[in-house]
């Protein structure tokens, strides 16, 4: 076997600026591949944690049909407090859960006292939400980095629009879910960035505030939030949850409770779905190349060497054997482009994450950029290239053993 | 026994929409350690003959067989280990791979065909580079050495495989006269010493003198038999 990539080399060599052209090909297409990779994973994998980590968790559970008339915010469809101990019992027994928050969301009037306007507010344990999402107070671009009892933290629109500003008193209003309408003063303590998704451009106040404006005798949650240990298992934590969950049923004999991952409740998954089928695609046009070029050279290698295949043939050679040796020579040119692409990728991916590029996403703006690429992927990267340029030596090869040895040592 | 034996051999093909009768019932036995030659003008047949000889082709009728084996009864891969084993080529335009060395050209066969282990293979082909002269151009690219010395690296990778039979086409016809008569005087030596049968064609009346039995081609047919 050794003798044969020896001979394959040499005859690589012998058209020098062929192969190096192929090769050269090859590894703009694994350089690219990689690099795309990279860097559409990374802003993947960054708009996802941003996502998740500043206001959305990685699961939430709600009661059923919550979901769907979210945009109202139905204080009719919070969880009891009997529900509510069923849901944290299913959580604390699954040891992949790292933290989880309790949120009563509802909608009501902000007032400056001069204007007045809607706002979406989240009632939370700051504690229990800063451990489930992280990023929360990253978001606090002035003020308090904290949600204590009678402040609240403004979104960036609505404060910008009020002309509110930190330490300002306002006044929330809300209705509760018998409609009667009560209202409390708060004082700015911090004004929120917003972010991209739905409840991207809420205000926070703490639960017992919330409890309060809504007069809740008994607290009924909202939502809660869960943010994981490994995010690798996120559905496999779905599927626990909702089976530890299924067995509560509603009056329609449906399952009590909804669980759901960020990617249900983000239309950010259907931008990460499409970065996956574009990542999909370049891959597909690596292949393209790969196949095509491949494929010309070594076309052309058999066509050149017709006399050689003739003679080696005459001499003995078995047809096999002659397939071998093209596919050898097919192979050892993916081999080259993929040694020398993954080398030359990892190094602009280094340079591209050294250079700390930022970028806008809708209102969020210098989000840095880190590329890196995960061994996995190289690997992956570099077989398929591999395999195709074998494949695309199939062909040739295959001509080349069944050449009539007559034939071809008449070759001109 | 004889090597070879060809009984009422005939090979006809389709030119075009010609069809060429290039055999035409020849009759004839070669014994071991033979040195022969077929002769005979362009067109008479020899290549066509050897081309039967060395199982790269079938005849169309009639019976041809060689170290005892009907050679119309080998398929492309049994055709092509036959050869391996048992014949050697050289070839006209001498064919070396200019990708390999002079040993490395030699060694070919031993690696490609019969799989040798290298420590023999390296004894073997030294033996035969001394044996044909080209020992110390054995580092040697085919590029950077003349006909002759080509054609003796070509007489060499052709006995590597100590095979019974070698065919050489025209072996002499790229080469002026004096490296002709010295190729043809190796292959005779390597014949005195290996015991190999050599068949070789040639259209050069002096070269065949070299032959100890001169088969004369003419349209096909066997026209001559000298010893």
């Amino acid at each position: 076997m050794f003798d044969l990539f020896k001979i394959a080399v040499r005859n690589l060599m012998r058209y020098k600026r062929r192969t190096l052209l192929t090769v050269l090909l090859v590894t703009i297409g694994v350089v690219s591949v990689l690099v795309f990779i990279s860097v559409s994973g990374s802003f993947k994998n960054m708009m996802i944690g941003q996502i998740t980590d500043s206001f959305l968790g990685h699961i939430q559970i709600h009661k059923k049909g919550y979901v769907a008339s979210i945009d109202s915010l139905p204080l009719t469809l919070n969880l009891s407090p009997n529900a509510l101990q069923k849901i944290e019992k299913a959580i604390n027994e699954n040891p992949d859960i790292e933290a989880y928050a309790k949120r009563v969301k509802f909608g009501g009037m902000f007032s400056n006292f001069v204007e007045t306007t809607n706002v979406r507010l989240n009632g939370v344990y700051p504690e229990d939400e800063v451990r489930t999402v992280p990023l929360l107070f990253s978001r606090v671009r002035e003020g308090e980095k904290t949600i204590r009892t009678g402040e609240i933290l403004v979104p960036e629109l609505l404060a910008k629009g009020m002309k509110v500003k930190v330490g300002d008193t306002v006044v929330v209003i809300a209705t509760n879910r018998d409609g009667s309408v009560n209202g409390k003063q708060f004082r700015v303590a911090g004004i929120l960035e917003s972010a991209t998704g739905p409840g991207g451009r809420d205000g926070y106040i703490h639960i017992d505030d919330a409890a309060e404006i809504l007069r809740m005798d008994t607290m009924e949650i909202s939502e809660i939030a869960i943010r994981l240990k490994n995010f690798d298992k996120l559905h496999e934590v779905l599927d626990t949850l909702k089976r530890q969950l299924s067995n509560d049923l509603n009056k329609q004999a449906k399952p009590a409770f909804e669980v759901h991952t960020w990617e249900k409740l983000s239309p950010f998954y259907n931008i990460a779905r499409m970065i996956d089928i574009m990542t999909f695609f370049v891959k597909l046009m690596l292949i393209a190349i790969v196949l095509i070029s491949i494929t010309n050279v070594m076309v052309m290698a058999v066509y050149e060497r017709v006399r050689e295949i003739g003679t080696i043939a005459a001499i003995g050679t078995l047809p096999g054997k002659i397939v071998a040796m093209f596919l050898i020579e097919g192979f050892s040119l993916g081999l080259f482009g993929v040694v020398v692409g993954d080398i030359l990728g990892i190094a602009t991916i280094s340079i591209l994450s050294m250079a700390k590029l930022s970028f806008n996403f809708g209102r969020q703006k210098g989000l840095l950029l880190s590329p890196s690429i995960n061994p996995q992927d190289i690997l992956l990267i570099s077989i398929i290239v591999i395999t195709v340029s074998v494949v695309a030596s199939l062909q040739p090869a295959y001509k080349a053993s069944r050449m009539n040895p007559i034939d071809a040592l008449r070759h001109v | 026994m004889s090597l070879i034996t060809a009984h009422d051999l005939s090979k006809t093909y389709l030119k075009g929409e010609t069809r060429v009768e290039a055999l035409k019932g020849l009759n004839f036995e070669i014994e071991p350690a033979s040195f022969v030659s077929f002769v005979g003008p362009s067109g008479s047949g020899k290549t066509t003959l050897l081309n039967l000889i060395g199982c790269l082709d079938k005849p169309t009728s009639g019976v041809l067989r060689v170290d005892d084996t009907d050679i119309s009864s080998l398929n492309t891969r049994l055709a092509a280990a036959f050869r391996g084993e048992k014949i050697g080529f050289i070839f006209q335009d001498f064919n070396l791979v200019p990708v390999l060395t002079v040993y490395e050209n030699v060694g070919y066969p031993l690696v490609l065909v019969q799989n040798t282990p290298s420590s023999e293979r390296k004894q073997r082909i030294l033996a035969l580079l001394d044996a044909v002269g080209m020992a110390e151009q054995k580092d040697k690219y085919p590029d950077q050495i003349s006909g002759g010395q080509k054609q003796r690296v070509a007489v060499a990778r052709a006995l590597v495989t100590k095979p019974k039979l070698v065919l050489a086409d025209e072996p002499t016809a790229n080469l002026d006269h004096k490296t002709a008569y010295m190729v043809i005087n190796i292959m005779k030596k390597m014949k005195n010493e290996l015991g190999t049968t050599f068949i070789f064609s040639t259209h050069d009346r002096k070269i065949v003198g070299e032959a100890e039995i001169i088969y004369t081609l003419e349209d096909g047919k066997l026209a001559g038999k000298e010893v």
